[in-house]
């Protein structure tokens, strides 16, 4: 029982942190249609960029991290207006590949400016436990990152679906022509989903960062970006609350499977989580919570 | 105006002042393949013309010249202002509102977000009570406002198409072939309720139609495109009367 509880706590805990840089996946493909390969380097970067105020200029972790997700907001917005909307949103593969240059140029930037040597992160939870009980420790980080994700979803949620940017965006992610059609100018709203995607990026990266066993360095988000994206599919690509549950999926197989079935390997806990990814969409190809394209003519 | 244009009598001419939409020596292509050959037309304000033609005329190219959609050369003028070249967005914002071919639903938002989309511009407060009236109008989608539009049959979303136009309380109106692949009792009732729209006036229309009949008979004047150029325009009435017209697009 206990270590059921221990192993469950930990899928939780790791789930939710995939969850939330799937979120930001899931806002910046329903932006793009593609997967922006730069999202989890603008990530590390919102997450140096908090570390930087936090530690180097002693404000509260908290005031960085929103600071932070104001600056990769503002850098996202201007990435997609100057790199972004001179191309055909249509034709992907030149896109995938600014978005590639993105992705090394920031990650070398931050290795020129950061180094490579990992760093402790101060975290945004308390460091101790919660409640134990046992050898199952209940943290603060686990409950705290799963509140911050399910939050975060419930805004994000509520700003799509009750403000009139968020009747636009979907606007777009629907149907570009016709979107112009009834007066929605694209430019703007996609630089608008840019930005949102960023600053939950940056969210995202921190929480991650804030687990005491993890530390921050300039590769940390390409690790992440794995589980995120299999997360993100997972769920459906389309749908915020589809990536909160494909992450924790993920999470939980990589734990409770991994944990109990003898023979394979601790180190296969990832590998396991992705078949179990591919299985579930050879049975569901629009992932557990994706929309079907329904479309009658 | 092109040559080969022939006028049937001197009713064709628009009603006096200035018109809502010119197009003057419009040309327009896809890639290499050039589609109108120097079309202009004329719709003066509250008045309702239909473009006929065969398929591959040039219908919904002048359609989509007039909403960005498609690159162009000459002159588009709607109330006053030159087109050529801006975005639909802001050809939109103009007061055009346009139903593309194949209705151009959100499909994956719901039936209330289509319309609510359709007031997108819209800055006043009654939006909420005009999408009810449509839904009083269209019972069908009020009953299923929280459905998404994709679930929706093709007559029912050709109404939310219309709606969704009517939404943004347009100047001119475009409709692009809607009566396409829409059962004949269904159109009916289509052409029923554009008709409703003209004689509630003020929204002028430009209607492209291969169903000659029923969009003659709520149309006010109307051009027949052939070939990428004007062949023939007048007064419905005229049109009608026409034996070429007759012939090749009314079928008697």
């Amino acid at each position: 029982m206990e270590l059921f509880l221990a192993r469950l706590f930990d899928g939780i805990s790791s789930g939710a942190t995939y969850a939330a840089i799937a979120v930001a996946l899931v806002l910046i493909y329903k932006a793009t249609t593609l997967i922006n390969f730069a999202q989890g380097e603008l990530a590390m970067l919102g997450t140096f960029v908090t570390y930087v105020i936090a530690v180097e200029q002693g404000l509260p972790v908290v005031v960085s991290l929103v600071l932070a997700m104001v600056a990769t907001a503002v850098l996202a917005a201007v990435t997609e207006r100057a790199l972004i909307r001179p191309f055909d949103p249509s034709n992907h593969l030149p896109l995938v590949i600014i978005t590639l240059g993105l992705f090394l140029l920031i990650n070398a930037l931050a290795g020129m400016i950061w180094g490579y040597d990992p760093r402790r992160f101060p975290g945004i939870f308390p460091a101790d436990d919660l409640y134990t009980f046992g050898i199952a420790r209940l943290r603060w980080y686990t409950v705290g990152t799963l509140v911050t994700v399910v939050v975060l979803l419930l805004l994000l949620s509520l700003l799509l679906r009750k403000t009139k940017i968020g009747l636009a965006f979907r606007a777009v992610s629907s149907n570009l022509e016709s979107a112009g059609l009834v007066g929605v100018r694209a430019g703007p709203t996609l630089q608008f989903g840019w930005a949102l995607a960023a600053a939950v990026g940056t969210l995202a990266g921190v929480l991650f960062v804030s687990d005491p066993v993890r530390q921050l360095d300039p590769n940390f988000a390409q690790r992440v970006l794995i589980f995120a994206s299999a997360a993100a599919v997972l769920g459906g690509l389309d749908s915020l609350w589809g990536a909160l549950a494909g992450g924790l999926a993920l999470g939980l197989v990589e734990s409770i499977v991994v944990g109990y079935v003898e023979w394979i390997p601790s180190q296969f806990g990832l590998a396991t989580a992705v078949f179990v990814l591919i299985a579930v969409l050879i049975i569901r190809p629009e992932g557990l919570f994706g929309s079907k394209r329904v479309e009658r003519v | 105006m092109s040559t080969s244009e022939r006028s049937v009598v001197d009713g064709s001419r628009p009603p006096d002042g200035m018109p809502l939409l010119v197009l003057q020596d419009v040309y327009a292509a896809y890639g290499p393949v050039q589609v109108l050959h120097g079309i202009s037309l004329e719709v003066a304000h509250g008045e309702v013309v239909v473009v006929l033609g065969a398929n591959g005329a040039g219908k919904t190219t002048t359609i989509r010249s007039i909403c960005g959609m498609v690159t162009a050369r000459g002159s588009v003028k709607v109330a006053g202002e030159d087109v050529v070249g801006r975005r639909t967005a802001d050809v939109a914002r103009l007061g055009v509102a346009h139903v593309p071919q194949g209705r151009g639903t959100f499909a994956d938002l719901s039936v209330d977000d289509n319309m609510r989309l359709g007031a997108y511009t819209r800055k006043d407060s009654g939006v909420a009570a005009d999408i009810e009236r449509w839904y009083e109008a269209f019972p069908v989608l009020g009953e299923r406002r929280a459905s998404a539009a994709g679930n929706l049959s093709g007559g029912e979303q050709q109404m939310l198409a219309l709606g969704r136009a009517l939404m943004s309380k347009p100047k001119l109106l475009l409709l692009d072939e809607p009566s396409l692949g829409l059962a004949p009792l269904v159109v009916q009732s289509l052409f029923e309720r554009l008709g409703t729209i003209k004689a509630e006036g003020g929204t002028t229309m430009l209607i492209v139609e291969q169903n000659a009949n029923l969009a003659l008979a709520i149309a006010d004047r109307a051009y027949v495109l052939e070939a990428g150029t004007i062949a023939l325009s007048g007064t419905a009435a005229e049109l009608q009367e026409d034996d070429a017209v007759r012939r090749a697009y009314l079928g008697y």
